[in-house]
């Protein structure tokens, strides 16, 4: 088969997939009020940024939000990969097909099912009803991340630890914990990205106490052209990229 | 089976894991099952007496629009994420494996940035002064400004935008795990191009253009965000109507049972999927 014609393709899908982007990136340096012609170089939008005092606290809020639930859906995460690995139990299988679930439905159908719960008991809707739903979103990942660095692990390493009298527990920490780190930061740059981005269950969880970013880029760019919003988004992306070669540089090189 | 007592560690880990998702998971997906069958309340949001009303109201005339509407916008969108997606895959997995770990991450990384922010930096190129029509404009192929944004077009561009990578991901697994030998066999046999590629190719791809599928027409369906951003109030989402009915309008019993019929079509594709494995493994071993 000839290569050029394949090649051709790839190069035009992913010209189609940046451009956008590029232009996101290229406009947060414009001067121009209006936001479609280019009216010169500018910081004008970062400074507009970083003015606004409800966006600076909307980033300190879903920066602190990301954080904890990676936190907590890491180490929620991990024990139950474990488990899974590890224990025969009752309702493993059923265990496992609620994290499939979970990770399939549509994020819509797990929102409202958490506004429902949390407005049943009577939760207030702010930090903690946000952290309960971004762990729940993110543990079927976390777990899949150490699953499979579990599934390609010598088995006879815990049994020898056993056989020397340790227990499950000093077991886990000195044989399966250092086994399992790399994992565990990719699934816990994961889920921070998962969380930091999330708009659609944060929508339906959060109250008025708790503003995050992406909810206030929601309502800013509902209506209109918002330039600040390009110097956003120019920001989280170069945050993101960052985070992203982060865990894959860690992935690769725990595989050496 | 050795004693609780002697294995603390694993109970406290199992309860904490069960703990978690029957609290967070099970029961938050019956109570919706549960708020579908009820009556719509004021002061509690839902009440007795158990009642069909809610699935009744779906085919409402008002509604059943939308929702064959959000269908068809989504099935045109997993049908173009497919026609993009398939020869995408196929072509990367011919590409030297070394670049291939570079274009799977090129094909992350939008995934990874902030969809929201995504989405609107499509509104900077669709809009009625944007780019794309200054550049048709400038080009001399059009002589006034086209209407793009707040169309179905528009809400379709957004979706798959947004969509893509998870079409080509399961696609591109199963390219990875073409058996070449089949491939050779089928041509030694005497088959063209083409026959090989409808009786070898496609049969072998099927699990994974169902996952694409899978993974594409349920979310096209509940971005709300989209057509709020790109297409205006009558190209509306599954999504949009149950975010309306549970936050706006607060009828939960019918938010609950769109949601319902949502999870509905997804079990059907899984179940779908799951079949054309099982048959691969069957006929391709």
């Amino acid at each position: 088969m000839s290569h050029w014609l394949p090649r051709t393709y790839l190069a035009l899908v992913y010209l189609l997939l940046y451009v956008p982007i590029a232009v996101l990136v290229v406009f947060s340096f414009n001067d121009s009020r209006t936001g479609y012609e280019w009216g010169g170089l500018s910081l004008r939008w970062y400074e507009a940024l970083f003015d606004n005092r409800a966006m600076v606290r909307a980033m300190w809020n879903s920066l602190w939000l990301a954080l904890s639930a990676a936190t907590v859906s890491t180490l929620i995460g991990a024990l139950t990969a474990l488990a899974l690995h590890r224990y025969r139990f009752r309702g493993k299988q059923i265990l496992n097909g609620m994290l499939f679930v979970v990770m399939m439905s549509p994020e819509i159908v797990l929102a409202i099912s958490l506004l429902a719960l949390f407005l049943l008991v009577g939760m207030q809707l702010g930090y903690v009803s946000l952290l309960l739903a971004h762990v729940t979103f993110c543990l079927p990942f976390v777990v899949i991340t150490v699953m499979a660095r579990l599934s390609g692990f010598d088995e006879r390493l815990p049994e020898a630890a056993r056989d020397l009298g340790a227990s499950d527990f000093v077991m886990t920490r000195t044989v399966l914990i250092p086994v399992i780190m790399p994992a565990l930061l990719a699934g816990w740059l994961l889920g921070f990205t998962l969380s930091l981005d999330d708009v659609v269950v944060s929508t339906f969880v959060s109250g008025p106490t708790y503003e995050i970013l992406p909810l206030r880029i929601y309502s800013m760019v509902r209506v209109g052209l918002k330039p600040e919003v390009n110097a956003l988004g120019t920001l989280l992306l170069v945050f993101s990229l960052v985070m992203l070669i982060l865990s894959q540089w860690i992935l690769l090189r725990s595989r050496r | 089976m050795r004693n609780l007592m002697q294995q603390p560690f694993r109970t406290a880990v199992l309860v904490l894991v069960w703990g978690w998702l029957l609290f967070l998971v099970l029961a938050p997906n019956l109570l919706v099952v549960g708020a579908s069958v009820m009556t719509r309340s004021p002061g509690t949001f839902i009440s007795l007496p158990l009642t069909l009303d809610a699935y009744r109201q779906l085919f409402d005339p008002l509604y059943l629009e939308v929702f064959l509407h959000s269908l068809y916008m989504a099935a045109v969108t997993t049908t173009v994420c497919l026609l993009i997606g398939y020869p995408f895959a196929w072509s990367l997995s011919k590409v030297g494996k070394q670049r291939q770990v570079l274009l799977i991450f090129l094909l992350i990384v939008p995934f990874w940035t902030n969809s929201l922010v995504r989405t609107y930096a499509l509104k900077l190129i669709l809009a009625t002064n944007g780019l794309l029509n200054s550049a048709l404009m400038s080009l001399g192929w059009i002589d006034e400004p086209v209407q793009m944004l707040y169309t179905e077009g528009a809400v379709v561009i957004g979706l798959v935008y947004l969509l893509l990578p998870f079409m080509i991901l399961p696609l591109y697994s199963v390219f990875e795990d073409l058996r070449e030998d089949l491939l050779r066999a089928s041509h030694d046999l005497g088959a063209g191009r083409f026959s090989t590629f409808i009786h070898v190719i496609v049969p072998m791809t099927l699990p994974g253009v169902l996952a694409g599928i899978m993974l594409v027409l349920l979310p096209a369906m509940g971005l709300f965000f989209v057509p709020d951003i790109l297409g205006g109030s009558r190209n509306l989402l599954v999504g949009n109507v149950i975010k309306n009915q549970f936050l706006d309008a607060r009828n939960w019993p019918f938010g609950a049972a769109a949601s319902i019929m949502l999870t509905l079509a997804m079990a059907f594709l899984m179940f779908a999927h799951r079949l054309s494995k099982r048959r691969i493994g069957e006929d391709g071993v």
